[in-house]
Order: C-alpha cells, then sequence, then structure tokens
C-alpha cells in the first residue's frame, strides 16, 4: 500500500493487513513514526503536492521493492495536520530474509527524509517553524549511493 | 501562469499566485529571478522548480506551462 493519508492512521492494523497479504515472506520489517512531544510542540503540519509527492513516493516504493528484492513494501504518510504524539508514517517491507527487509526500511526512511516532496511545519500553539532535512539525515541518505 | 509554493515558502509568498509573466521571461530560472525581486525567498539557490510536476534539473522553457511549482528543501519522514 502506497498512500498520503489526510487522517489519522493505524500502524497495527495497517502492519496486520500488510502481513496478511505479503504471502511467501521469511521477514517483514515495519517502522512506525510518530510526533515527538518534545520540545512543546502542540502539532505538526505536513506541506505536499497532491501528484509530486505521491509520486515521489511510488518512486521509491518501487525503487526499494527492486534493490532489496522486496515481496512487498507498504509507506503510508500522513499528510496535513498532524497532533502531538500521533503517527506520523508508517514503512514495512517483506521480504525472503531479514537483512534486505532491515535495509529497505531503513532506506526507506532516509530518503522520506531527505528526497521526497513533504515539508515539515512544527507548531507550538500560535508560533510555527519550518523544518528542513538535518546534515544527520543527508548524511544518512548518502550511505545508500549518489543515486539513492 | 498559476505558481504554487510550499514549505516555507507557502508563508512567505503565499500557496498560489496566478501572474501573467512578461514575455522576456522564457525560462525557469528567468521565471525565478524575475519573481525574486518582489519575493527574494526564491532567490535562494536550494530551491528546487518542478513544470508541470516534473522537478528540473536544468532551466526550461516555461512557454504553455500549466502550472510551475517552487519547491524548498524537504522534511519528510
Amino acid at each position: 500500500m502506497i498512500a498520503l493519508a489526510p487522517g489519522p492512521i493505524d500502524p497495527a492494523a495497517l502492519l496486520a493487513d500488510f502481513t496478511r497479504a505479503a504471502g511467501g515472506a521469511g521477514a517483514i520489517v515495519s517502522f512506525s513514526g510518530l510526533v515527538r512531544t518534545e520540545g512543546g510542540v502542540t502539532e505538526l503540519w505536513l506541506d505536499h503536492h497532491e501528484r509530486l509527492t505521491l509520486a515521489a513516493v511510488e518512486t521509491l516504493a518501487a525503487t526499494a521493492r527492486e534493490r532489496f528484492t522486496l515481496i512487498d513494501v507498504a509507506i503510508v504518510h500522513r499528510v496535513g495536520p498532524v497532533a502531538a504524539g500521533e503517527p506520523i508514517l508508517f514503512v514495512a517491507a517483506a521480504a525472503a530474509h531479514r537483512r534486505a527487509a532491515f535495509e529497505a526500511v531503513d532506506f526507506a526512511m532516509d530518503q522520506l527524509k531527505t528526497a521526497v516532496p513533504l515539508w515539515k511545519c512544527e507548531r507550538r500553539g500560535p508560533d510555527q517553524t519550518w523544518v528542513e532535512a538535518r546534515a544527520q539525515d543527508h548524511a544518512d541518505a548518502g550511505r545508500w549511493g549518489a543515486n539513492g | 501562469m498559476r505558481l504554487r509554493f510550499f514549505g516555507r515558502l507557502r508563508d512567505a509568498i503565499g500557496g498560489e499566485l496566478l501572474v501573467d509573466v512578461p514575455p522576456e521571461v522564457s525560462d525557469s530560472e528567468q521565471l525565478r529571478l524575475w519573481l525574486g525581486r518582489r519575493h527574494p525567498a526564491l532567490l535562494d539557490p536550494s530551491i528546487k522548480i518542478a513544470l508541470d510536476d516534473r522537478i528540473l534539473v536544468a532551466p526550461q522553457r516555461i512557454a504553455g506551462a500549466r502550472e510551475i511549482a517552487f519547491l524548498p528543501p524537504v522534511s519528510g519522514g
């Protein structure tokens, strides 16, 4: 499942569906990202472009599927307002063996942070701050080579 | 021409502008410089431009474009 979700997502339910559908997999790795509550953040707002962003996520999923020989891959990313403590994304990879599944999820996360058109705005009450990927995020993404 | 702005550019400029582009502004880089006179946030070289849903890697002619989007550095995940 590849989707941009304008409303709340349920990672446990997504994982259950993904597991049911991933016939023949020997390993499933999933990642759920939550909006941190530190620093007084009350809400994140995720800006996106309805076509460019979805196309970039679909391309990322296809790249991961091929690169890590996945049986299946899921990426569901929230867009719009996400309250502190809520899930912001779900990524899962199903493969024959564990290392490919772990690496595929790690790869997808690095790409989501640095290469997919999504813009995160932290809201603290009436104040808001646009976030940009950190140097560490770019260093992490660079581990996978220039072509991502 | 429909121009769209994302992330911090949305706060600086607005989500969307409909503009009449003068004839001497013929490619995406000229458009950036022309708009940048009024909206200097666009002059930041880290901002990418997407023309009709394709992110450009080099300046491209804008005649006939339906939508031009200005994309600051991203921060998903």
